[in-house]
């Protein structure tokens, strides 16, 4: 597949640039956003994209991707799955709400590592990740299903949430 | 001004005093900017422009406002320490990476009521001399990145940002800069590298301490979500009005987070100090489920260290001592200091009888082995040091030499990093050690005692051992 990005996409990056008047290299984060939102993770096009959009060594680039949990190097399904791991929702049962969802999604997690965080589950449709605190603390479990959340999901409603997602 | 009637179900405790949440959860309340000027909405920035920034500086520090991001350091006390003789930009950054576990108070306010932020950080830079702005906002927080950035169009649209704001001569911009999942960009010098578009290796202070030296080494004035909105209140009530709300040295309003084991977890703003923990859990939260007794409250974040529930607590020095049991704590600064932990950001976590300590401590050295950025050797090593360690207490294949290993770890930590990540990371393995240590002990194996437990411990060992044979087959005595 060939790396080209659309120009209305390429339009608002630049808008996005002018938000940092200092430094242009203050931009990765979001150029990384919008090219992770629209080809759903980074590639090493994206990756090389972006250093020559801000006059930067791709590897200025690929040590911010590496660094942070919220970039992906991987195709992730269609709709991703991020389910908190942290204290107060672990307490209200997000490792039981984990299991649920990949039973339900079909989602196989036995390969995931910390270099490889996600599983993706049969037909691409779903994705999942465990994140941590998603500060909904005091309503979980919680989980985030793209940019949508959901807090109270206690795995009796994973069908119903699952469902919504076609 | 109307008095705001709240959504079923979600009407505040008698025991509040909502300020920064009066219009959270509010019946016929949203984010346009017409609502908010509906309801008087940008008069403080008005009433600010016609003072001095000085005084505005001033009427802060009067107030007594503390950080409500985890460090509690006087707000007012902090903006002044952009050095006197700067030439430099001047610039500020609101901190809306709400991560710490067991916080969620900001998430509010920003998907609610974005323009008393906005509001609330325009004066702070009007104060402070800063002419562009950004917010920090969490990447988990997608929805609330739109709803602030629409905020910001139409603030702009009003006259409220942008060039001359309400014909002062004082001009700002505001933009928005989403994180991308990492703990450690709530740590003030981490989000400025961050924000410059690098790792968010934190920066040593001194020298760079970000009021001297912070984004693109100019000036910087970083301040969370919350601590920006009391400042819009300030400016209404006037410092010294605003410091009679709470107790003194710990003035205001704050927002309260519970959540763990209690009926009704959620958030509360209570005055500083004026309702102890016993009211905040038995009251406010429905208490305990049937049965049921406090093992550990964490109460402020998961970095705070951690308080049993059957310890006596004694607060202040000779003939004012008294002893406090852990419901009696007012939920204060000082006091929840004074009983070894920290008020931090205001995230309760309640632990009752029914949860192993050891699962616990597991969960939240999880948590930081995965936040950890590497950066300083005891921190990255050592947090998953800790998490490794507590994996072995829960499986059961721990030896008891384990728990002193676990704190000693631990105490290599703190005080040893660039940042404050080394305290949080270690301070909650110390207290539970410290407090829990007969559980912890209890889920060890006493039969495991003295054998080498991970497999980078026993290649070490057959590496010596290797050596140690070597040597004695090549110290073969020499005939003289």
């Amino acid at each position: 597949m060939s790396f080209t990005v659309p120009q209305e996409l390429e339009k608002e990056i630049d808008e996005r640039i002018t938000h940092y008047p200092v430094s242009k290299r203050s931009a990765v984060l979001p150029i990384l956003h919008a090219l992770q939102h629209h080809f759903g993770y980074l590639s090493e096009e994206a990756v090389e994209w972006t250093a020559a959009k801000l006059e930067l060594q791709p590897i200025k680039v690929l040590e911010v991707v590496t660094f942070y949990p919220g970039f992906r190097q991987e195709a992730p399904g269609k709709y991703h799955i991020r389910v908190c791991r942290t204290l107060s929702c672990a307490m209200a049962g997000s490792y039981e709400l984990m299991e649920a969802l990949c039973e339900k999604g079909e989602i196989d997690r036995s390969a995931v590592s910390h270099h490889h965080p996600i599983a993706v589950g049969k037909d691409g449709k779903f994705s999942i990740e465990f994140a941590e605190c998603l500060a909904s603390c005091g309503f979980g479990p919680v989980c985030m299903v793209n940019d949508e959340f959901h807090e109270n999901v206690t795995p009796d409603k994973v069908e119903d949430l699952l469902s919504k997602y076609e | 001004m109307s008095e705001p009637t709240y959504k079923a179900g979600k009407q505040p405790h008698a025991n509040e005093y909502r300020l920064i949440f009066r219009n959270i959860d509010r019946e016929g309340w949203d984010t346009s900017i017409d609502t908010y000027l509906n309801e008087g909405g940008y008069g403080e920035l008005k009433k600010a422009l016609g003072m001095e920034p000085g005084q505005v500086t001033n009427e802060v520090k009067a107030s007594g406002l503390r950080g409500r991001g985890g460090a509690g350091f006087p707000t007012g006390v902090k903006w002044t320490f952009i050095p006197p003789n700067n030439t430099k930009p001047v610039y500020l950054i609101c901190n809306a990476d709400e991560s710490e576990p067991g916080t969620f108070k900001d998430r509010y306010i920003l998907h609610q009521d974005p323009h008393q932020l906005l509001e609330g950080l325009i004066i702070a830079c009007f104060a402070v001399g800063a002419h562009l702005a950004y917010i920090y906002i969490r990447e988990e927080f997608p929805e609330a990145a739109q709803i602030v950035e629409k905020a910001i169009s139409e603030a702009k649209a009003k006259g409220f940002l942008g060039k001359d704001i309400q014909g002062s001569g004082f001009d700002l911009e505001v933009y928005v800069h989403r994180g991308a999942g990492a703990y450690i960009c709530g740590e003030e010098t981490g989000l400025i590298e961050s924000l410059e578009g690098k790792r968010p290796y934190p920066r040593i202070k001194p020298p760079y301490f970000p009021a001297a030296m912070g984004l693109y080494m100019c000036p910087t004035i970083v301040n969370n979500v919350e601590t920006l909105c009391h400042v819009k209140h300030i400016v209404k009530m006037g410092g010294e009005e605003y410091a009679k709300l709470g107790t003194p040295r710990n003035t205001g309003t704050r927002i309260l987070c519970v959540s763990g084991d209690v009926r009704k977890p959620g958030y509360f703003e209570v005055e500083v100090g004026k309702i102890t923990m016993g009211q905040l859990i038995n009251d406010m939260c429905g208490g305990l489920k049937e049965g049921r007794k406090i093992k550990a409250v964490i109460p402020g974040g998961s970095s705070a260290k951690v308080l049993r529930g059957d310890e006596k607590y004694t607060i202040g020095k000779g003939d004012d001592a008294k002893e406090l049991s852990l419901l009696e704590i007012p939920m204060d600064f000082d006091t929840l200091m004074a009983c070894g932990s920290m008020a931090g950001s205001g995230g309760v976590i309640v632990i009752d009888d029914s949860r192993s300590i050891s699962w616990v401590l597991n969960n939240i050295n999880n948590f930081y082995a995965h936040e950890s950025c590497g950066q300083c050797t005891p921190c990255r090593e050592g947090s998953l040091w800790m998490k490794k360690i507590s994996d072995r207490i829960v499986a059961g294949t721990a030896s008891p030499e384990d728990v002193d290993t676990l704190d000693s770890v631990a105490r290599n930590i703190d005080g040893r990093t660039i940042c404050a990540f080394g305290e949080a990371c270690s301070w909650p393995t110390e207290s539970f050690v410290a407090k829990f240590r007969d559980e912890l002990t209890a889920d060890t194996k006493a039969d495991l005692s003295g054998t080498l437990l991970n497999p980078e411990s026993k290649l070490a060992a057959a590496h010596l051992k290797s050596q140690q044979e070597a040597q004695k087959t090549e110290a073969k005595p020499v005939a003289v």
